[in-house]
């Protein structure tokens, strides 16, 4: 039963446990596995994100959207442990598992910490009904971890903005709908003072977007380049020159995803790993199950998914407390990156030959040798694992930070390589 | 440790860190080195009356947790222990004491009487020699004679067999796992000290040739005792890995310190990028050591179906991430890391010890890989 104005956790996971099997499909065997394996055409792959958006529609309507988003923006104004339950509770069906990140979360999460009322109003409802979908326009040709040297410029122009630059390694772009984008608006000040945040519809005739071949056929990587865009004073988020207000807290969202409560992540496993019970149909395709040197394999594998949860669990409720620093969500991206890409390696050693050479006949065993060649992206994608290593040791530990040349400095004054020049 | 403790777990934690502060600081337990018991007896007497050895306990004989889970507020103990890199019989004392007031019976009463008042020492004798030192190998027979029941086999290593007067043995009858309680004076039993990397905890090898002890030292039923040994492995598994995650924290926090005082070429070795790395993956071991910790303490404690393979997990993860830890921090200081002076080595010893008692990580990882093997039909 409901105690006051909030339904308690229990009757709600049985009315979402209800609803979510009365409404949605199992998944399939093996699907959500592997690493950003390439899809079939971009039919099929259109088809996937038209589904998601139906089943968010779904959600909305059905009183499970936006669990833990204020009810005044479409949202439930339940809490964590209510999207918690959701979440263990959807875990083995479909959900909309690309709109998670970076719609969810840190996209709708910023706009929630920093919009004005409007902005609220205009996108969140829209979010949560899956007619929006968002992407971060933060990454640049020429700058990915020092996010802050970004070299897209925004000039006032009366009530507008004009934008001009490149964003990269966005991944769906070219079936997403509006973009959070950081951009230069100051270039006489030291770098992190002359930024501004702004969102943008992304398709509109100042944007161009092309799509970038990863290197196992996956063409979900897009670079944007912008031409004039044309972008309302109305659509700025936070101060101008105070975009890493913004950004701060944008990255503090992007490395806590699996620990929000704006988003639904399955209990056995986010996209993008493989979970331990995978390894074990991998061994058994393999032929290996009885072999003690895969079976000590598996059992890293489950023990490193158990470590990772419970990890995730403990820095959810240190942060929440207060009784760890903000920045210690960069603790669980470091140790989820390395754990990913460690999983990544257990599946390809269990594959044995089939992770060299394999056909569609080989069950499991297939494509782990593709899936190794991607390790690293659970290690960059997000920020890298050396950025996050970086916070840990300066902010969490207190050591000293790195010498920097950039520090004190007008930005257009900065030293930039070959590589960076945009 | 967990984030937040209670009160009265608070109580329990602060009271252990000021006494074992005041009793064994470091000095004391170099000193120990050469003491053939590792601790003094009014030690453990004056522990036990801080609930050393009360909590894994039933309220009916005399024990009782703080917070109503008894094994998570024992880690909190066990988590000073490890902090202080402390000396005393915490593993073996507790199995035993938990194991008699699960299924002892009125029979062994007196000695958990005793266990519990800290008069009385015992050891758990689980785990054999080679080639049966498999973890969960038993070959140490019970024989029914008569209302005698006659004992054949080696155990080791036994914690604290030297001071210890009762043992709890697990061995093998002809219905299946058997455990009974064994004074150590009994004839035919023979304890050989071991040499171990510890400084203050004893290890030795027991030999049961023809002991016979009566019916009556039978700790639960002849031939039924598979699921409490698994329980006292738990408990064991959870106790050591409190213990060693606490000193991890020992050996990091003394780590980080030394890394913001010790200068190389005129800047602090807190200052090299190298090193702050390594400082991160350290940090997010121990984090999620303590994570993995404190959540199989509670999964055993409540005897959930998980706690096996989160307990395993625990064991596996700290024993492989902890000693990792410690060469790290051996690494950083350079060469005064691995002298007999520096503290630092009573850290390195006892996480080293703890990964290689009760199943090695390796073992761990292959109980898991039986676990998860299952999980799919179990869903
Ligand atoms: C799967 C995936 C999805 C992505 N999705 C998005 C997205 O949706 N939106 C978006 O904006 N971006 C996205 N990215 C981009 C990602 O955030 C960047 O690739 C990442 O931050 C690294 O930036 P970079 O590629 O420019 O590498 P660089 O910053 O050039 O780094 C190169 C190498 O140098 C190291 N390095 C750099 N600086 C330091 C330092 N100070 N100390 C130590 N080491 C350092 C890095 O760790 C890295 O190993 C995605 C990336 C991937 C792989």
């Amino acid at each position: 039963m409901s105690t006051g104005d909030i339904e308690d956790v229990e009757t709600f996971r049985q009315r979402a446990r209800d609803w979510i099997r009365g409404n949605l499909a199992p998944l399939p065997a093996g699907s959500g596995i592997g690493v950003m394996r390439a899809g079939e055409s971009d039919e099929a792959e259109l088809a996937a994100v038209a589904r998601q958006r139906e089943i968010q529609r779904m959600f909305y309507d059905a009183g499970f959207a936006g669990i833990a988003f204020p009810r005044e923006y479409g949202g439930q104004g339940l809490t964590a442990d209510h999207q918690k339950a959701f979440s263990e509770e959807i875990s083995g069906y479909e959900y909309p598992a690309d709109i998670q990140a970076p719609t969810f979360s840190p996209c709708a999460a910023v706009l929630l910490d920093f919009g004005t009322e409007e902005q609220k109003r205009q996108h969140i409802p829209a979010i949560l009904k899956g007619e929006e979908l968002w992407m971060q326009f933060l990454s640049e040709p020429s700058a990915g971890s020092d996010v802050a040297a970004a070299l897209t410029s925004a000039v006032r122009d009366g009530d507008d903005w004009i934008l001009n630059g490149s964003k990269i390694w966005t991944t769906g772009a070219w079936w997403s709908d509006w973009g959070l984008v950081l951009a230069r608006t100051n270039w006489d000040v030291p770098k992190h003072r002359g930024l501004t945040v702004f969102i943008l519809p992304i398709h509109q005739p100042g944007i161009e977007v092309h799509r970038i071949e990863m290197l196992n056929g996956n063409k979900e990587f897009c670079q944007e380049f912008l031409t004039d865009v044309r972008v309302p004073d109305t659509d700025r988020i936070g101060e101008v020159d105070d975009g890493w207000t913004v950004g701060t807290r944008w990255m503090f969202h992007e490395r806590m995803l699996h620990n929000s409560p704006l988003v639904t992540i399955p209990a056995d496993g986010a996209r993008g790993t493989i979970r331990a019970t995978h390894l074990v149909e991998i061994a058994r395709d393999a032929g290996r199950l009885e072999d003690p040197l895969a079976r000590d394999l598996i059992g890293e594998g489950r023990m490193l998914d158990l470590v990772t949860h419970a990890l995730q669990g403990r820095l959810s409720r240190g942060l929440r407390s207060g009784r760890m620093p903000d920045q210690s969500a960069a603790i669980g991206r470091l140790f989820t990156g390395v754990t990913a890409a460690r999983t990544t390696t257990l599946s390809f050693n269990l594959a044995g030959g089939a992770s060299a050479a394999w056909t569609d006949d080989d069950g499991a065993t297939a494509e782990c040798g593709n899936d190794f060649l991607l390790r690293q992206v659970s290690c960059i994608g997000g920020g890298t694992t050396e950025m996050a290593r970086n916070v840990v040791s300066e902010r969490v530990l207190g050591m000293p930070r790195e010498p920097a040349k950039d520090r004190g400095v007008a930005f257009r004054d900065v030293p930039r390589g070959a590589s960076n020049r945009g | 440790m967990l984030l937040e403790l209670d009160p009265d777990q608070e109580v329990l934690r602060e009271a252990t860190a000021r006494y074992l502060t005041d009793r064994v600081p470091t000095e004391t337990i170099r000193r120990l080195r050469n003491d053939a018991s590792g601790f003094e007896a009014d030690y453990w007497r004056a522990g036990a009356e801080l609930g050393w050895t009360s909590l894994l306990v039933s309220e009916e004989n005399g024990g009782g947790s703080i917070s109503g889970a008894g094994l998570v507020d024992l880690t909190v103990a066990a988590h000073e222990f490890g902090l202080r890199a402390a000396p005393g019989p915490l593993v073996p004392t507790n199995v035993v004491a938990a194991a008699l007031s699960a299924v002892g019976g009125a029979a062994h009463e007196a000695v958990l009487a005793g266990l519990l008042e800290g008069t009385a020492i015992a050891s758990w004798c689980y785990g054999e020699p080679a080639p049966n030192d498999r973890l969960g190998t038993v070959e140490l027979t019970c024989r029914v004679e008569g209302d005698e029941i006659v004992l054949d086999g080696v155990k080791r290593p036994v914690e604290s067999a030297g001071v210890a007067q009762f043992l709890l043995v697990t061995g093998r009858s002809e219905a299946g796992l058997t455990q009974v309680l064994v004074p150590t004076d009994t004839p035919g039993l023979t304890v050989e000290p071991l040499r171990t990397v510890d400084l203050t905890r004893r290890f030795a090898t027991v030999r049961f040739d023809g002991v016979r002890v009566p019916a009556s030292a039978l700790v639960g039923e002849l031939g039924g005792a598979a699921e409490q040994v698994e329980r006292q492995l738990q408990l064991a598994l959870v106790i050591l890995c409190a213990e060693s995650v606490g000193s991890m924290q020992a050996a990091f926090d003394m780590t980080v310190q030394w890394a913001f005082e010790r200068y190389s070429f005129g800047r602090p070795l807190a200052s090299y990028q190298e090193l702050k790395h390594r400082f991160a993956d350290m940090k997010s071991w121990l984090e999620a050591a303590h994570a993995i910790s404190d959540t199989a303490a509670s999964a055993v404690d409540a005897e959930s179906p998980d706690a096996p393979e989160l307990v395993s997990a625990a064991k596996a993860f700290i024993g492989e991430y902890g000693t990792e830890l410690l060469q790290d921090c051996v690494q950083i200081h350079g060469g005064i890391g691995v002298t007999f002076e520096h503290d630092l080595h009573l850290f390195l010893r006892r996480v080293v010890l703890d990964r290689a008692l009760y199943g090695t990580p390796a073992e761990h990882r292959q109980r898991i890989a039986g676990v998860v093997e299952h999980l799919k039909e179990r869903a």
